[in-house]
C-alpha cells in the first residue's frame, strides 16, 4: 500500500541502514492506535489498590478507564471504582477547583482511603484549574496524602503520561518508615499485575530469599510505596513506563536498578540471575540456579511439543512500549514461529535499532501504525498470528488470524516461566484453531 | 470484597462515583459509523478517539475506525485549526473516504475552534478533494452524555446534507435511535412489512455486524449513503425514535425540510412497537400484515403463559434514557415493579415520563435523571430487587447483592449476542421477554431448596 510521505520514515525493514523515525507526534488524520497522556497515567497509577483515582474532567475520562485492565489486588479493591468530578459547563466558566476540593471532602469521608491520586484532563488543564494547589490543601486539610498527577491528554502520548505517573509516585515514595526492610530486598517497578502475574514474580523472589518491599504498581498499596525507598534494589519490568521512577530513585536515594523482563524463558532467567548477581549472595545465586532449572524442566517439554506444531508459522506483534516488543520476538522463536512485522506506539530509537538485531533482516518494523496498514502488512506476509490490543484484536479476527492479547484484556498471566507454557499453549490454540479454516480467505477464497 | 457501597445515601454535590453515562463524542462516532463510506474524526487529543474505538470495539467486537487530529500542547494554545486541515489532507490521501464527520471534544470547544471556518479554510486549501463531503457537529463532553452526542452527529448529518428539492417522494424516514445494528435491521423488516420505501439514519447494520470474509474492510458495505441523506429531505415524514437521540434531527427535518415528524418511543415492548406499527399503518395506509399481528400474539402469548413468574418482581432499570423509558413501560406491562429507575443523561423531562408511567402501578419508585450506579446500588440495598435491568457495568452490583442481570442498552463489554439479535418490534421484545423470565427462572431453580425444586416450570 501507499504510505504518506511523512509515514514512510517511520517504517522500515530490519535488514535496512535507515533508522525508524519515531518519537513524534502522530500525523493529525490518522487512525493512529496510539492514545493520551492521561490514559498513560491512568494505567501506570490505577493498580494501587487502597487509593482513591480520581479523575478531574468531563466524565468520558472516567468512564473508559473504569476497570478496563484486570490490574489484581489481593486485598482493597477501591481502584475499581470509578470516581470523577463530571466537570460541566458551569466549571468551565467559572473554574473547577472548588468541585474538586468538595469532591476530596467527599470520598475521603466515604471511603477513608490511604491515599488519593488526582488526575487532571484536558479539559481542566485548559481551563486553568490548580490541580496541585487543591490537592495541597486537602493534603492538609484531610491527613492524607493526595497526590496531582499532570496528565492533560494533549501532553503527548501514554508514554508522557507515564512520566507523570512516576512524578507522582516520586511524591509519595520516601515518606514512609524504611524500618525493619532487610538488606537483600527489592522493589517491583512496572508490573501491572494484569491476571495476577506480579505473584508468580513474588514467588520466584520469595523462593531466592530476596524481600520484596513495594510493588509498583500491581497490586500496590500506599503505604508500601511510601517506605520503597527502604528497598535495596529497583526491578523495573516494564521499561517504557518506569524507569524514570528508578532513575529518580537512584538520583535521590542511591538505589540501583536492573532492566529485566519476565516475559519468555530467556528473559525470565535473565531477570532472575541480574537480581541474584546483583546482591551477591553465593546461597541466593545457588537457589536461582535451581529454581530456574526446575521451573525450565517444567515448561520445556509442553513448549517442544507446542512447538511442533507452530514450527515455521508466521507472527506480526503491536504493542505499546518497546520492552515488550522484544521479549515476544524472542518468546516467539523459542516456540518456532517467525516475527514478519513488528511495531509499537512509543518506542524510542534505540529500541528500534535493537529491534531491528533481534529481528530478521525482512522484518517490517513500524512506528505509530494504524488498522489500514497493519491489515495490509498481515494479507500480505500472510501471518498465522497476531499480537496486539483490543483495537487490533477485530481486525485480526476479521482476515481470519489468530490472536493473543498482551496487552490490558488478557485473561492469562503471561509472566515468569509457567506464563511461557501459558503464552505458548495460547498462542497454539489460536494459530491452530479450526475456524480459521471456515473464513473465506484462508480456505481458499470461496465458501466450503 | 468488590461491595465498597455504603448503604446510607449521603449527599453528594461534586462527585460521581461509577457513572450511567459518558461523554458526548462516542455518541457521535457510532452515529457516523452508521454512515456509508463515513470516517469519524475526533478533533481534539488523541486518547478521546483512542478510548471511544476502544470501547465500541469491546461492545461490538468488531474493528472502529476513527481518525484523530492528534492534538499537542501547542495546539491546545494556538488552535486546532492547523491540526485539523492537515487532518484532512492525511484522511483523504490515506484513506479517501466519502463523508469525513468531524465532531469535538472538551479541548477544542474551550479552545474555540470554529469547525465551518476550518472546513471551508481545507476546501480553499484543496485539502478536501471536490465530491467530498465533510460535515461537523458539536459535542463538547461538559455537556449533555453520550445519547446527546449522538443526537448532535445525527442532526449533523441532517443539517449539512438533507435536502428538499421541491418534491414529496413516499419513503419515509426511520431515525432509529441509539440502537444495535440487529434493532435496525429489525425496525427495516417491519416497516418493509408495510411496504413503505424508508431511509434510515444512521444505519449501522451491516457495518458493526459485518460477516467474517477473511477481509477487513475499513469501509464496510453497510450505512446510509449520501443520496439517500440528501433524500430524506423529501421524504414523506420521519418516524423519530427516542427522543434523546433522535428528536433534534427530526425537528430539524421539519423546520428545514419541511419533513412532518412523529416523536415515538424505541419500539422496545408491547406498547411502545403498538404504537410504531399504528403510525406505519397510518403512514401506509393499509392493514397491519397478518404475520405482524402473529409476531404480536406469540408475544403476548408468552407473557400470559408466564405471567406468574413475572408478577410483582422488582426490578431496577438503568442506562440511557431512550432504552429505560421503553424498558419501564415494558416491565410495567408484564405486572413488574420497577422500584428503581435511573439514567445518566440529562433532563426533568426524564423523571416526569417515568413518573407518569408509573403513576398506577408503582408512584413511590425511585426516579432520577444524573444519576450514577453508585446511587442506584444505594437505593438497591434499602429496598433489594429481583432483577437488573441495565448495561454491563450493572454486573458489580449483581455480584454484590447477589441479584440476576439481563444485559440491554450500551455499553453490552461482556457477553456478545446484542449486536445480532434485537430487542425492538415484537420479535425483539419476545426475546427480551424470554431473557427476564428465564433470568427469573434461573434464579428459582438455583435458590429452590431440594423440596421445591421441580422439573417442570
Amino acid at each position: 500500500m501507499d504510505l504518506l510521505d511523512d509515514r514512510k520514515r517511520q517504517v522500515v525493514t530490519a535488514g535496512e541502514a535507515r533508522a525508524v523515525a519515531c518519537d513524534r507526534p502522530s500525523v493529525a488524520g490518522s487512525v493512529t492506535q496510539r492514545a493520551c497522556s492521561f490514559c498513560g497515567s491512568r494505567v501506570v497509577l490505577y493498580p494501587i489498590a487502597d487509593a482513591l483515582h480520581l479523575v478531574h474532567g468531563p466524565v468520558g475520562c472516567a468512564a473508559y478507564t473504569w476497570d478496563i485492565r484486570g490490574a489484581q489486588s489481593s486485598g482493597p479493591q477501591l481502584h475499581r471504582l470509578s470516581f470523577n468530578t463530571d466537570v460541566r459547563e458551569e466549571e468551565v466558566i467559572f473554574g473547577g477547583e472548588k468541585k474538586l476540593a468538595r469532591a476530596l471532602r467527599e470520598l475521603v469521608a466515604i471511603h477513608q482511603p490511604k491515599g488519593a491520586f488526582v488526575y487532571a484532563t484536558c479539559l481542566t488543564g485548559v481551563i486553568g484549574d490548580d490541580v496541585d494547589a487543591v490537592c495541597r490543601m486537602a493534603t492538609a486539610e484531610l491527613g492524607i496524602p493526595v497526590i496531582p498527577v499532570q496528565s492533560e491528554g494533549f501532553k503527548g502520548t501514554k508514554k508522557d503520561g507515564y512520566s507523570a505517573a512516576c512524578r507522582a509516585l516520586d511524591q509519595l515514595i520516601g515518606t514512609g518508615s524504611t524500618e525493619g526492610i532487610g538488606p537483600l530486598s527489592v522493589n517491583i517497578l512496572g508490573d501491572f499485575n494484569i491476571a495476577g502475574e506480579i505473584w508468580v514474580i513474588k514467588g520466584y523472589l520469595e523462593r531466592m530469599g530476596v524481600e520484596v518491599v513495594a510493588t509498583m504498581t500491581g497490586d500496590g498499596r500506599v503505604d508500601t510505596i511510601r517506605k520503597a525507598h527502604g528497598a535495596k534494589l529497583n526491578i523495573v519490568q516494564c521499561a517504557g513506563s518506569m524507569t524514570s521512577v528508578a532513575k529518580l530513585m537512584k538520583e535521590k536515594y542511591g538505589i540501583p536498578f536492573v532492566q529485566v523482563s519476565f516475559f519468555g524463558l530467556e528473559d525470565c532467567a535473565d531477570a532472575l540471575y541480574q537480581i541474584a548477581k546483583h546482591f551477591g549472595d553465593a546461597e541466593m545465586l545457588r537457589r536461582t540456579r535451581s529454581i530456574v532449572r526446575e521451573e525450565t524442566e517444567a515448561v520445556l517439554p509442553e513448549l517442544a511439543r507446542i512447538r511442533k506444531d507452530l514450527e515455521g508459522k508466521k507472527a506480526a506483534l503491536y504493542v505499546g512500549g518497546a520492552f515488550k516488543a522484544f521479549s515476544l520476538v524472542k518468546a516467539l522463536r523459542q516456540i518456532g514461529m517467525q516475527v514478519t512485522m513488528a511495531g509499537t506506539q512509543t518506542g524510542g530509537p534505540a529500541d528500534y535499532e535493537h529491534l531491528k538485531e533481534l529481528c530478521d533482516s525482512d522484518t517490517i518494523l513500524a512506528d505509530d501504525s494504524n488498522p489500514l496498514e497493519m491489515a495490509s502488512w498481515l494479507a500480505l506476509r500472510d501471518v498465522d498470528l497476531f499480537i496486539g490490543g483490543v483495537k487490533e484484536r477485530p481486525v485480526a479476527f476479521k482476515l481470519g488470524i489468530g490472536f493473543c492479547d498482551h496487552n490490558h484484556e488478557r485473561k492469562i498471566g503471561l509472566a515468569g516461566f509457567e506464563g511461557c507454557a501459558a503464552f505458548a499453549r495460547e498462542v497454539h490454540a489460536t494459530v491452530t484453531s479450526p475456524v480459521w479454516s471456515l473464513v473465506p480467505r484462508r480456505a481458499g477464497g470461496r465458501l466450503a | 470484597m468488590l461491595d465498597m457501597t455504603p448503604a446510607t445515601v449521603a449527599e453528594r454535590s461534586a462527585l460521581k462515583i461509577n457513572p450511567a453515562k459518558t461523554c458526548q463524542p462516542v455518541g457521535a462516532v457510532y452515529a457516523a459509523l452508521g454512515v456509508h463510506g463515513c470516517l469519524p474524526h475526533s478533533h481534539g487529543s488523541q486518547g478521546c478517539c483512542a478510548y471511544h474505538r476502544s470501547h465500541l470495539t469491546r461492545h461490538f467486537k468488531e474493528p472502529v475506525m476513527a481518525s484523530t487530529s492528534s492534538f499537542t500542547e501547542g495546539s491546545s494554545v494556538f488552535g486546532g485549526m492547523a491540526n485539523l486541515t492537515q487532518a484532512f489532507g492525511t484522511i483523504f490521501e490515506m484513506y479517501n473516504p466519502d463523508i469525513v464527520a468531524v465532531h469535538t471534544t472538551c479541548l477544542s470547544e474551550v479552545i474555540g475552534d470554529d469547525i465551518p471556518t476550518i472546513i471551508s479554510k481545507g476546501r480553499e486549501e484543496g485539502k478536501i478533494p471536490e465530491g467530498k463531503v465533510v460535515v461537523h457537529c458539536n459535542t463538547p463532553s461538559f455537556v449533555g452524555s453520550h445519547v446527546t452526542g449522538f443526537s448532535a452527529m445525527v442532526k449533523g448529518f441532517v443539517k449539512y446534507l438533507s435536502e428538499n428539492t421541491g418534491t414529496r417522494s413516499t419513503a419515509i424516514n426511520i431515525l432509529p435511535g441509539w440502537v444495535e445494528p440487529s434493532d435496525m435491521t429489525e425496525i427495516k423488516r417491519l416497516v418493509a412489512a408495510f411496504g413503505l420505501p424508508s431511509i434510515m439514519l444512521p444505519d449501522t447494520s451491516s457495518v458493526l455486524d459485518a460477516p467474517a470474509t477473511g477481509e477487513h474492510a475499513f469501509f464496510p458495505k453497510g450505512g446510509t449513503t449520501l443520496p439517500e441523506l440528501k433524500a430524506m429531505g423529501d421524504a414523506k415524514a420521519t418516524l423519530s425514535l427516542g427522543t434523546w437521540a433522535s428528536l433534534d434531527a427530526a425537528t430539524l427535518l421539519e423546520t428545514k425540510c419541511g419533513v412532518p415528524f412523529q416523536d415515538l418511543d424505541l419500539p422496545i415492548g408491547l406498547a411502545a412497537t403498538d404504537r410504531f406499527i399504528q403510525s406505519l399503518q397510518a403512514l401506509a395506509g393499509v392493514e397491519v400484515p397478518t404475520q405482524i399481528e402473529d409476531e404480536r400474539g406469540r408475544l403476548v402469548d408468552v407473557i400470559s403463559d408466564m405471567h406468574q413468574y413475572l408478577s410483582g418482581r422488582k426490578v431496577a432499570i438503568y442506562g440511557d434514557p431512550d432504552h429505560v423509558i421503553a424498558l419501564t413501560e415494558f416491565c410495567r406491562d408484564m405486572d413488574m415493579l420497577p422500584v428503581h429507575v435511573l439514567t445518566g443523561s440529562v433532563g426533568n423531562a426524564f423523571e416526569t415520563r417515568i413518573k407518569d408511567i408509573l403513576a398506577d402501578s408503582v408512584p413511590e419508585a425511585n426516579v432520577k435523571a444524573q444519576g450514577d450506579l453508585y446511587l442506584l446500588h444505594q437505593w438497591i440495598k434499602n429496598d433489594p430487587v429481583d432483577l437488573l435491568l441495565g448495561t454491563t457495568y450493572g454486573k458489580f452490583i449483581s455480584r454484590a447483592e447477589d441479584i440476576p442481570l439481563v444485559r440491554v442498552g450500551w455499553p453490552i463489554l461482556d457477553r456478545v449476542g446484542h449486536s445480532y439479535f434485537p430487542t425492538v418490534g415484537y420479535l425483539g421484545s419476545l426475546r427480551l421477554a424470554v431473557e427476564i423470565i428465564s433470568a427469573i427462572q434461573e434464579r428459582q431453580d438455583r435458590d429452590a431448596p431440594d423440596h421445591a425444586f421441580e422439573l417442570v416450570l
